[in-house]
């Protein structure tokens, strides 16, 4: 196992790690939104497709513990990056030319990423813990589409929400493509290609995201 | 002292065969004990140290950059020579060699050129072997393109980088040594003083650049690879740091100079814009394929180029040589124009002449033109803020190679045994001047394939014992460098150095230039002593010796200009005669051109340092035995 | 080629040594809009000695953008606002009079400030010694016609060799990555018949080398190709990092 600690930790190891859980924690993204979307089917649809997971409930459950580590080593290997960038890089420049010829969602990965993830933690305190344990904050039901209504009704949890998926767009622009250029799987002739389909790709997911609080806000979710 | 050349018998075929199996040999579990210096890591220092190494001996190689990357080798824009015949045009060895010795107006040794010619096939198979992306044709061959004075295609290129490509690649080998450990690489180092010890050169004092720190090393034997001296005369297409400075210490420890006075003016580059200018810049001799080169008939014509009627431009090149027009060699091209300027007749007065496209943008179109020179016009737009589509380009000619040098016999080897001298550094190859793309075939050509082999044959006489640095040599040579230091540091006068390397570029430029008459060279010699005079006594050196101190490097530098300068023009006054780069105007034909001297002056003139402002003149008859003494004609 | 001379306000970075605290020190100068701005600090610099004042240290060498030894940030751009420009080339004439110009070194914990805007770069030609070449001795190469090489693969490795090895990619890159100079060198060589037997291993040593001398990883901001004074492409990157990968995982090699 001694190549594989040693490769992972060379530049282009941590890269790759970055990449590879990068692009399965985006492939998990599309099946959660698509999940979240029946809840455009009202309360039957959303219900009924969170029961069919109930059903296979252990291999969820894998899958989650899989994801978590995904998530985990994601944002481990992304500060370390983060950490040891720095230190290579200690001293500024008096003037910051960068913005001129770097992207925002390149430049602010670690901001973007971070961002997420305290959103993260408090997605999982609420909708994960209450779907799982504890049931509906008031009534303790584990009616789902109460519980989802109870939190997009309030204005502030899901202004937070949208912030959240909107800036996950941002990461997700950036990363899109970088996962590309990380696993060597690029061209000049189909990088604009790859780069315009992140951009799409990162459009559907926080657009998606963002429109299911709207729809809430504004209809109340009845 | 009598010069042997140690040209060996037989066949100018044959020589360097016979002489590589007469050569003696180290036995390679021997090659560990000897330790080498290598000066230089430019083209023929870089491709010497690593073969060097490859062979087994332990090296030491020095540069005053902060990375063997960057010698002035990289520079080189056209290409490299090789008598491959792949383009099936009829070369051979024998016709780049006969190209070589005709151009260089017969003032080169035979064999030596023979020699260059015969290993130039190598040099193409090695550069491949290292992965140099030369130019390719659709099928995947080597692609050559022609250059001028030839009249077949056989200059390999890599784009106008051809020197950086090769250079790297030499860096690439060297730095595998270095891996290997054969080779040591010690960066920011300037060789200050070579070391001699019974005789025999032993040793160099450097300068680390960082620290001021002096730093002494010894080995077998020394190589310098040190480049040429075209910043002598301060405006040159050379790089900034290019300098004499080893070489030159090395002729005051004895080593003789060559043909100093053989100095290639380029006619194509940008003129000087203003005092501020710190270097030329070159443009590619291809431009004269298509440009017309032209100056107002009148003196103080100031009007715009295209407001001057076509009958009031003088096309002095096509009216003087109609055979040959834009297209005759360097040195007559930039004489020329050197003329017209003396006349007033340059652009505004100044030292400049037009290069015109606008009749071959007529005639073949603008996209044409682009294709062919689109690079080199853009170049050209980025430093002069004009566009060479639309105005004129103007051009000037500006120093660029020094065929003279440290002179070397047919082993590379100065007179002072044990000290070897290759590339430009040396004299050797291309007489009194240079043709395109010959410069980069002889660094690599001394480097990979010949001092491999005469190194050893004079090694295997040498005793592999160490050399003590503790030795009184060394303490002599080192305080030498202390006191020239110490001198250079305590002047505390008004004139920086800059100012005074500008003043002596302007003597030798005007006088040990283009074209030289005896009463300029007699002035020039004065002025430059004088000049000397004034430096030593009003120079302003800042800081001290013991830091990082860039204007004690150029000083230091200046310093020995100012004494290389003047034996330029000795040797030039010497030579009653005109020869390739070297115009004298006393000897020229009715219709002005050079007039050789091939009775008295088929010779090398090697100068011995005496004392400052004292040489004695040393010759090394030269003979052509395989091409007929020849007079050039450009009509 | 003439124009008023240009009043420039300049900010430059000054440092004695690599443990002092640097500040910027400032210089009011009226230059020719036709000098190239390493050529307004050569003035700069005999006005000072004139003065006894120890002038700014700065390297340059070849002043046509090939010899890698120049490097100046000027405005926050290593090599200056103009692309595919080494700094030696930048002329006056790009900026405007009264302007104020930033000069500072290139800033990362690989390349160490030696003096004012000069920085130690060795830890490039570590890299070099790593791994980049091709091992065989002088003397025993193949006719150079033996093996024929694409017109079109020969340039694209040329695009990549043409790498002047002066550092602007690490001093753009927010993370100081040397992956651009890596990767070309590393490209170069992939690209080439002649660079096959030593493909994966010469990946291997260099990017370790690389990961030794202390730079940061590549976050994928391109800003390194943006101020490439020759435009190498981040296209060489991708290479190298497919190179990498793939010796790690299909290659037989020795794992360094």
């Amino acid at each position: 196992m001694g190549w594989l600690t040693t490769s992972l930790n060379r530049s282009i190891g941590k890269k790759f790690v970055m990449a590879l859980t990068g692009s399965l924690l985006m492939l998990f993204l599309i099946i959660h939104l698509i999940g979240n979307l029946t809840l455009y089917g009202g309360r039957e649809a959303f219900n009924g497709y969170v029961e069919t997971l109930e059903v296979v409930k252990p291999v969820v459950r894998v899958i989650e513990v899989i994801l978590a580590l995904i998530f985990i080593y994601h944002i481990f290997n992304g500060v370390r990056l983060w950490w040891e960038n720095k230190k290579a890089k200690p001293d500024k420049y008096a003037i910051n030319a960068n913005k001129e010829i770097t992207t925002f969602s390149s430049r602010t990965t670690i901001v973007t990423g971070s961002i997420i993830f305290i959103f993260l933690v408090l997605h999982l305190s609420t909708f994960w813990y209450q779907f799982n344990i504890s049931g509906h904050p008031e009534t303790g039901s584990f009616e789902f589409y109460d519980i989802v209504t109870y939190w997009f009704n309030q204005p502030v949890y899901s202004i937070v929400y949208i912030i959240a998926v909107l800036l996950l767009g941002f990461h997700l622009n950036h990363g899109f493509q970088s996962a590309f250029q990380t696993f060597g799987w690029n061209k000049k002739r189909y990088f604009p290609t790859i780069k315009l389909i992140g951009t799409i790709y990162a459009l559907i997911i926080s657009l998606g995201f963002a429109s299911i609080p709207i729809y809430f806000l504004l209809t109340g979710g009845k | 002292m009598k010069l042997e050349s140690k040209v060996p018998e037989g066949n100018i075929a044959e020589k360097w065969t016979n002489h590589k199996f007469k050569m003696k040999l180290v036995n390679p579990a021997n090659k560990r004990k000897y330790d080498l210096i290598v000066v230089g890591t430019g083209l023929a220092g870089a491709s010497a140290a690593a073969t060097l190494g490859e062979l087994g001996y332990q090296v030491k190689v020095f540069t005053y950059h902060d990375s063997s990357r960057r010698a002035h080798s990289i520079a080189a824009q056209g290409g490299i020579n090789a008598a491959k015949n792949y383009q099936n045009d009829g070369d051979s060895v024998f016709r780049l060699f006969y190209d070589t010795v005709k151009g260089g107006d017969f003032r080169s040794r035979e064999a030596n050129v023979y020699r260059l010619a015969e290993v130039s096939n190598n040099i193409i198979d090695q550069c491949v072997a290292q992965g140099v992306p030369f130019a390719r044709e659709y099928g995947g061959l080597l692609a050559n393109r022609s250059f001028g004075g030839a009249q077949v295609s056989r200059t390999f290129y890599a784009r106008g980088e051809t020197g950086q490509q090769l250079l790297l690649g030499a860096y690439s080998s060297l730095n595998r040594q270095i891996k290997n450990g054969n080779v040591k690489v010690y960066h920011r180092r300037e060789m200050l003083d070579l070391v001699i010890v019974n005789g025999r050169a032993q040793g160099i004092i450097v300068r680390n650049l960082l620290t001021g720190e002096l730093e002494r090393y010894s080995a077998q034997a020394v190589i310098l690879a040190t480049g040429g001296y075209s910043n002598v005369y301060f405006l040159s297409t050379n790089a900034m740091n290019s300098n004499a400075t080893a070489a030159w210490r090395a002729h005051k420890r004895g080593a003789f100079f060559a043909n100093p006075s053989f100095t290639q003016i380029h006619p194509t580059c940008l003129p000087v814009h203003g005092e501020a200018q710190s270097k030329l810049v070159l443009m590619s001799e291809s431009l004269r394929n298509d440009g017309r080169i032209w100056v107002p008939k009148k003196a103080g014509d100031n009007r715009p180029p295209n407001e001057i009627p076509e009958d009031e431009r003088d096309y002095y090149l096509e009216r003087k040589y109609p055979a040959f027009g834009n297209l005759v060699p360097r040195d007559v091209a930039s004489r020329n124009a050197k003329y017209v300027c003396d006349e007033g007749r340059g652009v505004n007065g100044e030292r400049a002449v037009y290069l015109d496209f606008s009749d071959a943008i007529k005639r073949v179109g603008k996209k044409v033109i682009e294709e062919k020179y689109g690079n080199l016009f853009d170049m050209y737009q980025n430093i002069t803020g004009e566009n060479p589509y639309e105005v004129p380009m103007k051009i000037y000619p500006a120093p660029h190679y020094t065929m003279g040098g440290l002179w070397v016999d047919y082993n590379l080897m100065s007179n002072i045994p044990g000290l070897f001298v290759l590339g430009e550094a040396n004299f050797s190859d291309h007489g009194a001047n240079r043709l395109g793309a010959s410069a980069l075939m002889q660094g690599l050509a001394d480097g990979y394939f010949v001092i491999p082999y005469t190194i050893g044959n004079y090694l295997a006489s040498e005793k592999p014992e160490k050399v003590d640095t503790e030795r009184s040599e060394f303490n002599d040579a080192e305080q030498n460098v202390k006191d020239i230091i110490a001198k250079l540091l305590s002047v505390n006068g008004k004139q920086t150095v800059d100012e005074i390397h500008k003043r002596l570029g302007h003597i030798l430029m005007d006088k040990v230039g283009m074209s030289r008459s005896e009463k300029g060279l007699k002035e020039a010699i004065n002025q430059i002593r004088e000049l000397r005079e004034e430096f030593w006594n009003d120079v302003k050196v800042v800081g001290t010796g013991e830091e990082l101190n860039q204007t004690l490097e150029r000083a230091g530098r200046v310093a020995d200009f100012l004494e290389l300068g003047e034996l330029m023009a000795v040797d030039a006054l010497n030579r009653n005669e005109s020869c390739g780069a070297h115009f004298r105007e006393e000897y020229q034909t009715e219709d002005g051109e050079a007039l050789r001297n091939d009775e008295e002056y088929a010779y090398v003139a090697a100068w011995e340092f005496k004392k400052v402002s004292e040489w004695e003149l040393h010759k090394e008859d030269l003979k052509f035995e395989y091409v007929k003494l020849a007079t050039r004609s450009y009509k | 080629m003439s124009g008023e001379h240009l009043n420039i306000t300049l900010k430059i970075w000054r440092q004695n040594s690599p443990n002092d605290n640097g500040q910027f020190e400032e210089f009011k100068v009226s230059i020719s809009p036709d000098a190239s701005i390493l050529e307004m600090l050569d003035e700069l610099n005999n006005n000072l000695e004139r003065e006894g004042k120890r002038p700014v240290a700065f390297e340059s060498d070849c002043r046509e953008g090939i010899c890698g030894t120049c490097g100046i940030v000027i405005n926050g751009h290593p090599h200056g606002p103009l692309p595919k420009t080494a700094t030696c080339q930048l002329h006056m004439r790009n900026f405007k009079d009264g302007d104020v110009i930033y000069l500072e070194p290139f800033r990362a914990a690989a390349f160490p400030i030696i003096r004012d805007l000069i920085v130690d770069r060795s830890a490039f030609d570590k890299i070099q010694q790593a791994g980049g070449y091709i091992s065989f001795n002088t003397g025993g190469a193949p006719d150079a016609n033996t093996i024929p090489i694409g017109k079109d693969v020969a340039a694209e490795a040329l695009d990549a060799a043409e790498c002047i090895g002066c550092g602007a990619c690490v001093a753009a890159c927010k993370n100081s990555s040397a992956m651009l100079f890596v990767g070309a060198k590393v490209s170069q060589y992939a690209l080439l018949p002649q660079g096959q037997p030593e493909r994966y291993k010469r990946v291997q040593t260099m990017v370790a080398a690389m990961d030794e001398a202390g730079f940061g990883s590549c976050t994928n901001t391109y800003a390194c190709e943006a101020e490439c004074p020759k435009g190498i492409s981040i296209m060489n990157i991708a290479r190298m990092n497919r190179d990498f990968i793939k010796s790690k995982i299909v290659e037989q090699e020795v794992d360094i």
